[in-house]
């Protein structure tokens, strides 16, 4: 079985981020990077099934040489090698799932594990655009994965409770949080990700036009919301939702 | 080509409100394309909604009644989407940021060649039609075009009032979008997590409980202190994780967003990931027994007490005034 699993590099989620003061976008002088969180559950579900069914698993981004870090992160906890396709563009999902599918047509993968969504652009477009273009079935918001006989059986995180859904390979499966728990890289595994194989490639070696569809014109900080005040108990509290709040 | 098609959503049987918000977002749209707002339908014996959806004054209502519709299916809705867009000449297509709405909507924009927005919270025309839209946990928001012709939007609801009834009832038309249902993708089961308590993304009073609640059987005071009060149960995702309440109650970044009138973060910090799904309520209260919690940043009324002994008190002096 051929796994291949996608990885991309995000800033940290727990910073806070700044926005340049022209509006163009956010500061990221000093900023840390790591990969995206929900990637972490694709990569980990994504060796989970190779350790059950055999195979190889491939990882791979699409960003700036610094993703080599995620990358690296991704063959330490047990992904056989990489693939990097760079570009410093700002990319927008369609742009991604364009990329993707060329990768796919030349490594001819038996499933895909993504992310859910991206905790920097917050979108969740990826993964579907690249199953529209391949016309592949998609399992998205996973919370269990099961592989046997050519399908798999995928219990889906919905609005209004769970839903099961069977596909069959190939297809595309995102992670969602309670997919699993994404393995710490151990010592030798970083040490043998070192060695492990690495292949940078280009948007233009892909012959794939990475002009966006979506346009970011201007970014902007949110209306802050001012901490209002601490009550001395619950009846002030009550109090005030009735006679000041008018909500009760 | 400039009319707005909204893709509509149901459960059980009803038309989800979300859809509602949909369409005040379409008339806001059509108002700047010049265009009309239609409405898609896809189910299976859902004539009452599709009656319902008659009422809100939209231009023509496709009803699509087959089978193949009865269950949920990305690749089986999206290739009818993408055929119910050239029938009514469709420049944007419209649908909930629900997880329906996020898993159908990318496969359409691909079939139709379309850029797509998640989440937008507003259109505008300012020298061609501007989106706006939150990301970074809704520490950013971002104004975006779409180049394409066709543009595919997911809508975040919690900023558009649901659309109210209006004019005469327009006449539904059955539609046929001639395509065959996909054999790599099968429906297998939806496990509802059935309540008599109002839909969290459509409540008036939502009290959501964390992680410092330490089991399931402590949510009962949360739902007590709901149920006083007619609101819906939300928890943070440490609840959910620890198996405190199920997923659907997530509010956050990756959960549900709310804005109801009032808001109750029980024992919950206000991790940025919490924030983003609950920032937009009108009233805020905290009650939490660190001072230095987060969530106290954001909140309009805060109590710097223990949960268990506030919130039991909370709901009986509420009681009464409701009474
Ligand atoms: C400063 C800045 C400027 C930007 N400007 C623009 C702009 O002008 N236009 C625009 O549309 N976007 C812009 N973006 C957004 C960003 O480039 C895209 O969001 C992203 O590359 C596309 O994927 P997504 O986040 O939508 O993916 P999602 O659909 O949210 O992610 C789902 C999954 O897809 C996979 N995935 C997504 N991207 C990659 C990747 N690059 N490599 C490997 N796997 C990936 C991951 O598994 C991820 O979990 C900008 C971002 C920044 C930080
Ligand atoms: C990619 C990503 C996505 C995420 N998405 C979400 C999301 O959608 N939603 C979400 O909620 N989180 C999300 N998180 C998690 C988030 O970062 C926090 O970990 C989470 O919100 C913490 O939940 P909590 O406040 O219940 O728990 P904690 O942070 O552990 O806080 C518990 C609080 O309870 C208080 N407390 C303890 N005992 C009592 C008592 N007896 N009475 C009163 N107060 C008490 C404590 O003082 C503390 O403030 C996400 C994280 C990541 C990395």
């Amino acid at each position: 079985m051929k796994i291949l699993t996608t990885v991309k590099r995000v800033t940290d989620p727990d910073m806070k981020v700044k926005i340049k003061p022209d509006q163009s976008g956010v500061v990221t002088e000093g900023v840390e990077y790591k990969m995206n969180s929900f990637d972490e559950y694709g990569v980990e579900e994504a060796i989970a099934i190779k350790e059950e069914h055999g195979g190889e698993v491939v990882a791979v981004s699409i960003g700036p040489s610094q993703s080599t870090k995620e990358l690296r992160t991704a063959m330490a906890m047990g992904a056989d090698r990489a693939i990097l396709v760079e570009t410093d563009a700002d990319l927008d999902s369609d742009a991604v799932a364009r990329v993707l599918t060329e990768i796919v047509q030349r490594e001819e993968p038996d499933v895909i594990l993504m992310g859910k969504q991206s905790v920097d652009s917050d979108r969740s477009q990826a993964a579907q655009l690249l199953a529209s273009y391949l016309d592949w079935p998609q399992a998205t918001f996973a919370y269990d994965v099961e592989v046997a006989d050519g399908w798999a059986t995928v219990g889906r995180e919905v609005d209004g409770g769970t839903s099961t859904k069977r596909i069959r390979l190939p297809g595309i499966i995102t992670a969602d949080l309670r997919l699993n728990e994404p393995r710490y890289a151990s010592l030798p595994g970083i040490m043998k990700a070192k060695r492990k194989p690495l292949e940078t490639l280009t948007p233009d070696d892909l012959g794939v036009d990475i002009a966006p569809r979506v346009n970011v014109l201007k970014f902007e900080a949110p209306e802050e919301r001012e901490a209002g005040e601490i009550l001395e108990d619950v009846d002030e509290l009550v109090d005030r939702l009735k006679n000041e709040a008018n909500v009760i | 080509m400039a009319n707005v098609l909204v893709v509509a959503e149901h459960l059980d049987g009803a038309l989800r409100k979300v859809t509602r918000s949909v369409i005040t977002f379409a008339r806001d749209a059509a108002e700047l394309t010049g265009g009309d707002v239609d409405v898609l339908l896809l189910g299976s014996d859902v004539d009452a909604v599709a009656e319902e959806l008659a009422q809100y004054g939209v231009s023509r209502v496709l009803y699509a009644n087959d089978s193949a519709y009865a269950n949920y299916l990305a690749e089986n809705y999206a290739p009818a989407i993408a055929a119910a867009a050239e029938e009514t000449d469709a420049a944007i297509v419209c649908a909930p940021a629900s997880t329906t709405g996020k898993d159908l909507l990318p496969r359409v924009a691909a079939s139709l060649e379309a850029g797509m927005v998640s989440d937008a919270i507003s259109v505008s025309d300012d020298d061609g039609l501007k989106f706006r839209r939150p990301l970074w946990a809704g520490n950013v928001i971002t104004t975006v075009e779409v180049v394409t012709p066709v543009k595919v939007v997911s809508v975040r609801t919690t900023d558009f009032d649901a659309a109210e009834p209006s004019g005469d009832a327009t006449p539904v038309e059955s539609f046929d979008p001639g395509v065959a249902p996909s054999e790599t993708a099968e429906f297998v089961s939806f496990d509802q997590v059935k309540s008599e308590r109002p839909e969290l993304t459509d409540a008036e009073v939502v009290v959501a409980g964390g992680r410092g609640l330490r089991s399931g059987e402590n949510f009962e005071m949360i739902m007590d202190l709901a149920d006083t009060l007619g609101g819906a149960v939300g928890a943070s995702r440490a609840a959910v994780d620890s198996g405190y309440a199920p997923n659907d109650w997530q509010i956050g970044q990756t959960g549900k967003v709310v804005a109801p009138q009032l808001y109750f973060a029980v024992a919950i910090s206000g991790a940025i990931q919490h924030l983003a799904g609950m920032k937009g309520s009108q009233n805020i209260v905290a009650i939490n027994t660190d001072p230095d919690a987060p969530i106290f940043q954001v909140s309009d009324y805060g109590l710097v007490a223990d949960a268990f002994e506030a919130v039991p008190e909370l709901t009986e002096k509420l009681q009464k005034l409701v009474d």
